[in-house]
């Protein structure tokens, strides 16, 4: 009897909070964005900094209780794993899309971002995307936009850097037939031709791989002064232990997937001396990146990674387009959101070319020293070039 | 022609150690004609338990003496490798010996993703570094290099393949493994222990499988839960290669194998003309495999295969 009594004070309490709840309900309007990247395999600690720069960024925006239309906005992310595959990320684009989201914080890589922005196009979803390949933009569609600078921008900075600073005549490349790899080597390939250098070896791996003991014997007898590679840090480490093994004594460059702790976890002593490049100020130069910093580590009790800066301020461009066109229905904002200019995180001037390329494009190029990144030249360039 | 040699030298390297991971296949394959798929997943076991005292050592004790560190490595990673691998045969592949050997087969892929999903729960899935314990030395004929790692690698290897051959051939252990390999049956009715035979061969394809973990950790300095995979998929095709139960054959086979990827990932894209390039490493070995299968399916040095297969 006991018993019943608790259960029937337990359901009279359920219904009070539920009636409480929805009274609440009357006033905000939750605002389902959708958030796709690898969060499991090796890629998986990108991902992970890219979504919590995004939560970061839609607590602060749910702390403000930014209006839109009348009501409160609660803005709830829908996360998805695309394991960094194009095939899954094709799969939990659609997921997302049938999850009735009203915009798109992702996929992280190049590789998962453009097939995925076909389906989000269709929906005619707003994509904001950290992918770096420059056919992200170019497929015609109105709603694709980046965080990242492109790597036309990138590649040209560093295939410049390499040229004019580093006084390096022959180059070899080696990129990891991604989408992304493959589009930044070209990119640096061009860059070097341009800038009077020569591309003397250009050799391929995979995203998997551990062993580059052969295509460095072929770096090697090509006798490169500089060697380029395009990829992520789990293999970029490895990479440059094995150069040290094979008494190559040839600088390594990357782009900015190497420029992270885990590379110089993973490449240990071996190091020392690589360049790579990341688009941005370095975050304490930043205008808004101490702050930040003290933010992401009160919440999530680590350093923040690379990424997580500019998903912050996708993700407030985002929002702040919500805000303004005072709708979340992607066919009002997505026009906002293409126009506006923002003073962000990373940079005073946060603006999206015709293309939805960044306008404004600062890239620094870091140099490990003693064991860490240190910025060593930041060159500004245009948007387009 | 330096270029040639330099491949020679990393082809070797990574035979050296593929063949002591075919060996794994190929002791268990010649007795009880199983192909223990998760044998990669043991190397990978070994290969995370080295990293994880090597990485905690370097943190109690830095600056201890590599030798210590690696034995200390080896003294926790082999009986761990046993112990997976004399489970693994013990409630996953005995009860099944009379058992359709596709079902075996099946119950070791079987056994490979939970080795495999297990190690990522344990470790966690991304790419773990082990810890820098000895600097190589670098030595340098003519501009062909190889460092001291390398040769350490092809020694031991060398020398363990060579206790085996003693173990299989001048013990009396070994003898009961051949007997065993000829006719389980018969081999029985001599007062040979089946079961003990069993065991003995997956506890010493795992001590063989740990050692190969901790080479590979040093010689690429990074792990991850998913490296069994191909490397087991590598190791078995090198011992396809040598013919398969053949234990001089899997030495033969890996090292050739893996000279066989060195050199075509290094020419593949001169002599294409850039059409096929160097990220084609890993097709080379299953190519290999294929043609073994239809010109020679007993393999290079295989002659008894025939009634197994």
């Amino acid at each position: 009897m006991n018993f019943h009594k608790r259960s029937v004070l337990v359901s009279a309490l359920a219904l009070c909070l539920g009636m409480g709840s929805s009274t609440v309900m009357a006033q905000t309007v939750d605002i389902k964005l959708g958030f796709a990247a690898p969060l499991t395999g090796p890629q998986s600690h990108y991902g992970e900094d890219m979504r919590n720069g995004i939560q970061l960024a839609l607590a602060e925006a749910n702390a403000k209780k930014i209006k839109v239309g009348g009501k409160v906005a609660n803005f709830v992310l829908v996360i998805r794993d695309d394991q960094a595959d194009p095939r899954i990320a094709v799969q939990v684009a659609q997921q997302l899309v049938d999850a009735d989201i009203r915009g798109v914080l992702g996929h992280f890589n190049s590789g998962t971002s453009i097939p995925a922005s076909r389906i989000y196009n269709e929906a005619g979803l707003p994509q904001i995307s950290t992918a770096t390949a420059p056919a992200y933009t170019k497929q015609g569609y109105n709603t694709t936009f980046r965080m990242l600078t492109s790597d036309t921008q990138q590649g040209g900075a560093v295939g410049r850097f390499m040229v004019k600073k580093l006084n390096v005549k022959k180059v070899a490349i080696i990129d990891d037939r991604t989408a992304y790899g493959q589009g930044l080597a070209d990119q640096v390939e061009k860059a070097v031709k341009e800038s009077g250098g020569q591309v003397v070896r250009r050799e391929y791996t995979t995203d998997k791989a551990t062993d580059f003991a052969s295509i460095l014997t072929n770096v090697r007898t090509a006798g490169a002064d500089a060697i380029f590679y395009a990829g992520a840090d789990a293999q970029s480490g490895p990479l440059k232990r094995q150069m040290q093994q094979l008494g190559i004594t040839a600088p390594l460059l990357s782009g900015e997937m190497s420029r992270t702790d885990t590379f110089l976890r993973l490449a240990g002593p071996a190091a020392e001396g690589t360049y790579a490049s990341l688009a941005g100020l370095p975050i304490d130069t930043m205008p808004g990146g101490k702050t930040f910093k003290a933010d992401y580590k009160a919440r999530f009790n680590m350093e923040p990674g690379i990424y997580s800066p500019y998903s912050y301020d996708g993700t407030w461009n985002m929002v702040a387009a919500i805000e303004k066109a005072g709708s979340a229905d992607p066919a009002k904002y997505l026009p906002v959101l293409a126009q506006q200019q923002r003073k962000g995180l990373t940079s005073e001037s946060i603006a999206y070319d015709a293309a939805g390329d960044l306008k404004e494009v600062a890239v620094t190029i870091y140099r490990v020293k003693g064991g860490k990144w240190e910025p060593a030249e930041t060159a500004v360039g245009q948007a387009g070039k | 022609m330096e270029k040639f040699a330099q491949q020679l030298a990393n082809g070797v390297t990574l035979g050296s150690v593929y063949a002591l991971v075919a060996l794994g296949y190929t002791m268990v394959y010649g007795i009880i004609g199983l192909i223990n798929f998760a044998h990669g997943e043991v190397v990978m076991i070994g290969a995370m338990v080295a990293t994880a005292i090597a990485a905690a050592l370097a943190v109690a004790h830095p600056g201890m003496a590599p030798a210590i560190v690696f034995g200390l490595c080896l003294l926790l990673a082999i009986p761990v490798c046993m112990g997976v691998g004399w489970t693994a045969e013990r409630i996953a592949y005995r009860p099944l010996r009379k058992a359709p050997r596709l079902s075996t087969l099946i119950t070791a892929i079987g056994v490979s993703i939970i080795l495999q999903n297990g190690a990522m729960m344990i470790w966690g899935r991304n790419y773990l570094n082990f810890p820098r314990v000895v600097e190589p030395v670098v030595y340098g004929i003519g501009s062909v290099r190889i460092n001291s790692v390398q040769l350490v690698i092809i020694l031991i290897a060398a020398a363990i393949m060579a206790s085996l051959l003693v173990l299989v051939h001048r013990t009396r252990l070994g003898v009961a493994m051949r007997a065993t390999a000829q006719n389980r049956e018969v081999a029985g009715l001599m007062g040979i222990n089946i079961d003990t035979v069993i065991s003995s061969a997956f506890l010493v394809g795992s001590a063989l499988a740990a050692v190969a973990g901790l080479m590979i950790s040093v010689y690429y300095g990074v792990v991850n839960y998913y490296m069994g995979f191909m490397l087991g998929l590598k190791a078995f095709t090198a011992a396809v290669l040598g013919g398969i139960g053949n234990l001089g054959g899997a030495m033969l086979g890996g090292v050739l194998l893996g000279v066989i990827e060195a050199l075509a990932s290094g020419y593949v894209g001169d002599l294409t003309g850039g059409f096929m390039g160097s990220h084609y490493q890993d097709v080379f070995a299953f190519v290999v495999l294929v043609l073994v299968l239809i010109v020679r399916p007993a393999g290079l040095l295989g002659e008894r295969v025939g009634d197994r297969a």
